[in-house]
């Protein structure tokens, strides 16, 4: 067993995991958190992508003893309260969901993206999210709701 | 003022809020306490017999609290139709296929479930397979099962007009082999169930289904229970398309049966690696097919005789096959259709229902040989279409194919006209054809599909309507919203019928114990026959509504109206009241009353003829006319989609973003299948079991999408609509093939187009 500390969402939580216990299964299992999700558990669909110090990152791939004393950001931080993150709004008016099984992830990865790149062009959008699959959409919306997010994001 | 205040609005989903914090619970992530975890032991091997299982090690690990093998159903088998009900929850003496189930374990957690199915040893004879349908069929072949004649699972043969006179008075007549890929629907959530059989006898189970009816009824038939006793809680679905989420699996049987021994919750969730080895996927079809036409490229006639992959069990096979069938007569007049077809057993994967079922193949086939034809001939893709295309009906009037498929609205030729007016298909010559290694195409389709499928059992949809005495509503419908954004076009119906809003309309998914039954998600069914129910358990409530209005103003029902949440006298409009009020008002007259309104769908009562192929599948068909712009790179065989144009006839579009999202995400799958989805089997083992070998489309692969709205207002649809988004996928490939061919002049026959069967055809041709 490994002790470690994990910043989630602006809390602090002290555990004891396995060595081989992943991320994912940290957030999902022993916190409750299960907006994050799991797809293909191998770093290939992107489902369960958070925020680790900034970076976006498969958190299947990420061992739970990896993080210790980082900050992570999943999906049920990033709304303020009631009032959405304008990404995420931006995916509700916008239609960049349908089964919203990848919109978890997808949402993080653009968040990601456009802390770093604030107005990226169509093409650095279409390569932020390029590890999340989505096999509803066909992209076109949730590519059309981060462009959306870009414009309500600098309005702020 | 406008026709209508809700309907045709740009609204957002209803569950978009849910799904954008991660509030959204899908089946994997429910848990109860004291929970135990299911795994299950797969065959190695793709056709062997079993000699025996040993559970005893597995049983007397630490941590297991129950395993179950075959013999603990006691027989039980299941399928599609009583007549087909072949395959067990867990193989009996026999695997059919590879990584078939063969037995399921309950332990205290996921790893230690994983372990005890490592320590069950199965004892097996390994059996000669048979991995290529037309192979299968030779007698000479060993039998999947041992029933099976020749493998032959399914098989039809139906014969409309005299195609033999027709081919023999044509000017010209082709015959070609096509093939489809091994494709599969590649949702994102792995199928999950959590399950509970409480010491009462009663059985509870949170499940990803698209079609959790099937599932209740599954699960009454095996454990022996009358079906008032089993309730499926329909957590959030995380993609479906057809197939494996319509059906139940080995992982939901065992964890009702763990749960009944155990006296405790089973979970079991499937890895994407079981997902993709196992999924009941589209079959890959060998249709050959031989088209006849006159001088001028009209139609003569059609012969297809088509051999399908069917896999190791028949599941809904007779479906797949009736529906390759009974569609070629559309969307081009045909005067004459003969059609051969065999569903066959082999040891692969079973060959089951996905997006577009059944008619993206036949209609693949026959679309790229009219093409053939009519390059043969001289004659322009988009002429060879609009000479063939059926007329759009006069209203009142019907049209009906040879096989008797009746048609009251038709927009193909609207859509051909509106796609090649465009300018990727008008300005096709006016851009380059070649730059460096890249030569460009351009390539059109013209398709249809049906939407309210008919089925064999039951067939109706239903909702209830309940008016709440705060002036919001209730919805509650036996419907499932897989994604495709059901739940908001049906909360859209209710509420311009009621004349409310979207957000006053609340929907329940759906719970077996308090929604009313309903067939499924499938066939591009919901819109129209649960929107139908929808409509009218909707007027039932205002009924009722407009009655107590009338009672306290005095005046007759036929005189008050609801619209924009204002309830008002018709002549005289000044006297109203707030829509609340009047829920209020009606559910505290007297002493008390309750509004709901009832409603049930009336579409499709006729039986399918799955014997004959007489007669409609569908309740009606969208047509789609499509454009498609590719690259492909003459050195490695890269081929690059760059842009779609779709015209679709969805004869009415109820919610534009979620309509325009499915077309776009089944054009994108439709691609996906095109140039480069397919399992890679070597008797019967899948060699790309993972996402990154089983290549999807990625945001960085996708063309730009331009979508054009043909509206026919079909008058069997609820405010005229009719299906979308299996058309774009059935529209897909052949656009796509056909821009291939216009880019290298090659017509591929088999999909995937993969750049190795580039480059092979490239050095062929030279
Ligand atoms: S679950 Fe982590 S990338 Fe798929
Ligand atoms: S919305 Fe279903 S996978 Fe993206």
């Amino acid at each position: 067993m490994k002790q470690i500390r994990l910043m989630v969402n602006g809390e602090s939580h002290e555990l004891s995991v396995p060595p081989w216990r992943t991320l994912l299964e940290v957030i999902r299992e022993v916190l409750g958190l299960t907006g994050t999700k799991e797809g293909c558990s191998l770093g290939e669909c992107g489902a369960c992508t958070v925020i680790m110090d900034g970076k976006a990152v498969n958190s299947c791939l990420v061992l739970a003893a990896e993080a210790d004393g980082k900050q992570i950001v999943t999906i049920e931080g990033l709304a303020d309260g009631n009032k959405l993150h304008p990404i995420q709004q931006a995916f509700v008016e916008h239609g960049g969901l349908q089964c919203g099984f990848c919109t978890p992830g997808m949402i993080m990865s653009a968040k990601a993206l456009l802390d770093e790149t604030p107005t990226p062009t169509e093409e650095e959008i279409r390569r932020g999210i390029a590890g999340n699959l989505c096999r509803c959409t066909g992209y076109t919306k949730i590519i059309e709701s981060i462009k959306a997010a870009v414009g309500n994001t600098e309005e702020k | 003022m406008a026709e209508f205040s809700v309907i045709g609005e740009r609204l957002p989903r209803v569950d978009a809020r849910e799904k954008v914090t991660g509030e959204a619970k899908y089946a994997a992530d429910y848990s109860l306490p004291n929970m135990l975890w299911c795994k299950l032991l797969r065959s190695p091997y793709p056709h062997a017999r079993i000699l025996s299982i040993d559970t005893s090690k597995a049983e007397r690990l630490p941590g297991v609290k129950a395993v179950v093998t075959a013999k603990d159903f006691g027989g039980w088998t299941w399928g599609w139709m009583p007549a087909t009900r072949d395959e067990p929850p867990l193989a009996v003496d026999k695997v059919h296929y590879m990584a078939e189930a063969v037995a399921g374990v309950a332990a205290i957690d996921e790893d230690t479930a994983e372990e005890a199915c490592q320590l069950i040893r199965v004892d097996y004879e390994e059996l000669p397979g048979v991995f290529e349908p037309e192979e299968a069929m030779k007698e000479s072949t060993p039998r999947v099962h041992d029933y099976a004649k020749n493998n032959i699972s399914v098989e039809y043969h139906w014969n409309f007009g005299d195609v033999e006179k027709a081919f023999a008075e044509s000017y010209i007549v082709r015959e070609d082999r096509f093939r489809t890929s091994r494709a599969t629907h590649g949702y994102l959530e792995p199928p999950a169930i959590l399950a509970y059989y409480d010491p009462t006898g009663y059985i509870t189970v949170w499940a990803s289904k698209q079609s959790p009816y099937f599932h209740y009824r599954h699960l009454a038939a095996c454990f022996k229970l009358p079906l008032s006793k089993i309730r499926v809680i329909q957590p959030f679905i995380g993609g479906g398309f057809g197939g494996t989420k319509n059906d139940s699996l080995a992982g939901d049987f065992c964890a009702v049966l763990l749960s009944k021994i155990t006296g405790k919750p089973v979970k079991y969730v499937e890895s994407m690696e079981e997902e993709l080895v196992t999924s009941r996927r589209r079959h890959s079809m060998i249709v050959y097919s031989k088209m006849g036409a006159k001088k001028d490229g009209t139609l003569t006639a059609i012969h297809h005789q088509v051999v399908a992959d069917g896999g190791g069990y028949t599941a809904v096979g007779p479906l797949s096959l009736y529906l390759a069938g009974f569609a070629t007569t559309l969307p081009y007049r045909l005067p004459n259709f003969k059609y051969d077809a065999y569903r066959v057993f082999t040891n692969n994967p079973i060959g089951a229902a996905m997006r577009g079922h059944g008619i993206t193949h036949t209609r693949f086939a026959a679309e790229i040989q009219m093409g053939m034809i009519a390059e043969e001939l001289g004659i322009d893709p988009v002429e060879v279409r609009m000479r063939n295309a059926i007329d759009n009906p006069k209203p009142g009037t019907i049209y009906e194919t040879i096989n008797k498929v009746t048609l009251k609205t038709c927009g193909l030729k609207e859509a051909i006209q509106k796609v090649t007016e465009d300018p990727i298909w008008r300005d096709r010559n006016k851009t380059p054809r070649k730059e460096g290694d890249i030569s460009w195409g351009v390539g059109l389709s013209g398709t249809s599909y049906l939407g309210g499928a008919r089925q064999m059992g039951h067939q109706a949809c239903a909702a209830i309507v309940r008016v709440c005495e705060d002036g919001t509503v209730n919805l509650i419908t036996g419907a499932t919203d897989c994604g495709q954004g059901s739940d908001t076009v049906l909360c859209m119906i209710a509420a311009e019928e009621l004349g409310i809003k979207l957000e006053d309309v609340n929907i329940k998914r759906v719970d077996t114990a308090y929604t009313p039954v309903d067939p499924g998600s499938y066939g591009s069914r919901v819109t129209i026959l649960a929107g139908q129910a929808t409509q009218k358990a909707a007027r039932e409530a205002k009924r009722q509504l407009l009655e107590a209005a009338a009672k306290t103003w005095q005046v007759k029902s036929e005189d008050v109206e609801i619209r924009e949440k204002k309830v008002f006298i018709t002549s005289d409009p000044e006297r109203s009241m707030p829509f609340d009020k009047l829920a209020r008002i009606a559910c505290y007259s007297g002493t008390g009353a309750v509004i709901l309104g009832t409603g049930y769908s009336g579409y499709g009562l006729e039986p399918l003829d799955l014997t004959n192929g007489i007669g409609n599948g569908g309740t009606s068909y969208s047509f789609t006319a499509q454009s498609a712009r590719v690259g492909v790179d003459m050195e490695t065989g890269k081929i690059t989609v760059t842009d779609f144009t779709i015209a679709s006839d969805c004869g009415r579009l109820l919610s534009p973003i979620q309509a325009e999202g499915q077309i776009e995400g089944a054009s994108v799958q439709g691609m996906g299948q095109t140039i480069y989805e397919d399992f890679i089997m070597d008797r019967g083992k899948t060699l790309n079991p993972t996402l990154l070998d089983y290549k999807m489309p990625h945001s960085t692969d996708i063309p730009n999408i331009k979508l054009i709205d043909i509206v026919t207002n079909d008058p069997d649809g609820p405010f005229g609509a009719k299906e979308t988004s299996e058309g774009s996928i059935v529209s897909t490939p052949p656009a796509v093939v056909s821009a291939i061919h216009d880019a290298t002049g090659i017509w591929f026959k088999e999909l995937p187009i993969t750049p190795e069967k580039v480059i092979k055809a490239l050095k062929e041709k030279l």
